[in-house]
């Protein structure tokens, strides 16, 4: 996807030198291998800065919340997907963006290319088509960019952003298999017992740096309930209980939202797959209402509408 | 129902979490859904999940 970059800095420097925008969202390559930063640009002549390629996979719609100007944003399929929603939530509208879509070809996952070199260093990393190379001290391996995809990004179904002002390329396929939930499942028919183990031995190396919050666009509320003190509503220590309380409330709090997009697991220092409680809502809801967040700027989410028909059978 | 599945999904036991509207009319069916929850309840046994143990102060 490197070859988007050059379309992406014409374009900023298009919208800002014209004021059709007052910042550009983008990124800019990381500091660490496989790290890119999200970059916010005003002046027409720092386009340089903005590059692409397969490690863009924090969200860039986490910083649109609120905005007053007017924004150019650069969109993957889901990140287009969180954009729609942050607009029916009020908290962007659409005249102030003008999105650059890309037809997404999917994110690499870097911790799995750090297990395939058996965790040495990598001090370079170059994307060449579908492959890619990393380059450490005493090393260098090329791999095919398929085998590493992040496991949302492996079954995505809408990698083409759904809500653009401009396309860099043509629209790529989506996942087609009818196994997207084979994760979520797999844990589904495991017992009671056994999945209060699976989740707790999940998260017990979690050490509540909210960092799967913060990356996570659905996430913005002024003052998040974790970080609340009067009332208190979850304990602040890394007791398990505590642990659990704040992931199953940040999972709920995404129910009917949440996109997919990895962010939240990207983030994560400890490598917690954090998407193991949001999937499962997003299953359900697909399941219960027939809904998959950000898909179009008509419809209401479901936790926001009462049908009569919404399903009560577990109301006695 | 998501929340529920959610709770359940993570190793809640089943029976552990009632849902019900009473309306403050329906004496008779609020004495019903009492015993039906006490006793699915009393079945399972005390909570262990999602139970928060006292600090231990060495
Ligand atoms: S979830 Fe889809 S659109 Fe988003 S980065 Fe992955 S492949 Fe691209
Ligand atoms: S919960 Fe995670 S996967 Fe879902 S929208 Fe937020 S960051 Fe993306
Ligand atoms: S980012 Fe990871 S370690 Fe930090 S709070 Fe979230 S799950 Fe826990």
């Amino acid at each position: 996807m490197l070859h988007y970059t050059e379309k992406i800095r014409e374009i900023a420097g298009r919208l800002l030198k014209q004021g059709v925008v007052d910042v550009f969202i983008g990124y800019r390559k990381g500091s660490v291998p496989m790290m890119n930063n999200p970059l916010l640009i005003r002046d027409p002549g720092s386009t340089d800065l903005l590059y692409w390629d397969s490690n863009c996979a924090l969200n860039l719609c986490n910083y649109l919340t609120g905005r007053k100007d007017r924004i150019g944003i650069v969109a993957t399929g889901c990140v287009s997907r969180n954009i729609v929603t942050h607009i029916v939530e009020n908290q962007i509208s659409r005249s102030q963006l003008y999105v650059v879509g890309i037809p997404c070809t999917g994110m690499i996952s870097h911790r799995a290319v750090i297990r395939a070199v058996g965790g040495r260093e990598i001090i370079e990393f170059e994307e060449q088509g579908e492959r890619f190379l990393v380059r450490g001290r005493d090393f260098e391996e090329i791999f095919e960019k398929n085998d590493f995809l992040q496991s949302n990004c492996a079954v995505c179904r809408y990698p083409n952003p759904v809500l653009y002002d401009e396309m860099l390329g043509e629209r790529v396929p989506g996942y087609e298999g009818d196994d997207v939930y084979r994760d979520v499942e797999k844990v589904e028919q495991m017992s009671s017992e056994d999945r209060r183990g699976f989740f707790s031995r999940m998260i017990s190396r979690c050490i509540r740096c909210y960092a799967c919050r913060d990356a996570c666009p659905l996430c913005y509320c002024p003052t998040c309930f974790v970080d609340e003190s009067r009332p208190q509503w979850v304990g602040k220590s890394i007791d398990p209980v505590d642990t659990m309380t704040f992931h199953l409330l940040r999972a709920f709090h995404c129910a009917g939202r949440c996109t997919d997009c990895g962010a939240c697991e990207r983030a994560c220092p400890m490598g917690i797959p954090v998407r193991q409680f949001t999937k499962k809502l997003n299953k359900d809801v697909q399941e219960l209402f027939s809904w998959e967040a950000g898909l179009g700027l008509e419809q209401r989410p479901p936790l926001d509408v009462y049908r009569q028909d919404d399903y009560d059978g577990f109301i006695r | 129902m998501l929340l529920k599945n959610l709770l359940e999904h993570i190793g809640l036991e089943p029976g552990r979490l009632h849902f019900s509207w009473i309306s403050s009319a329906e004496a008779a069916k609020f004495v019903e859904v009492a015993n039906e929850v006490n006793q699915v309840v009393e079945e399972l046994g005390p909570a262990r999940f999602l139970v928060k143990r006292k600090a231990r102060v060495a």
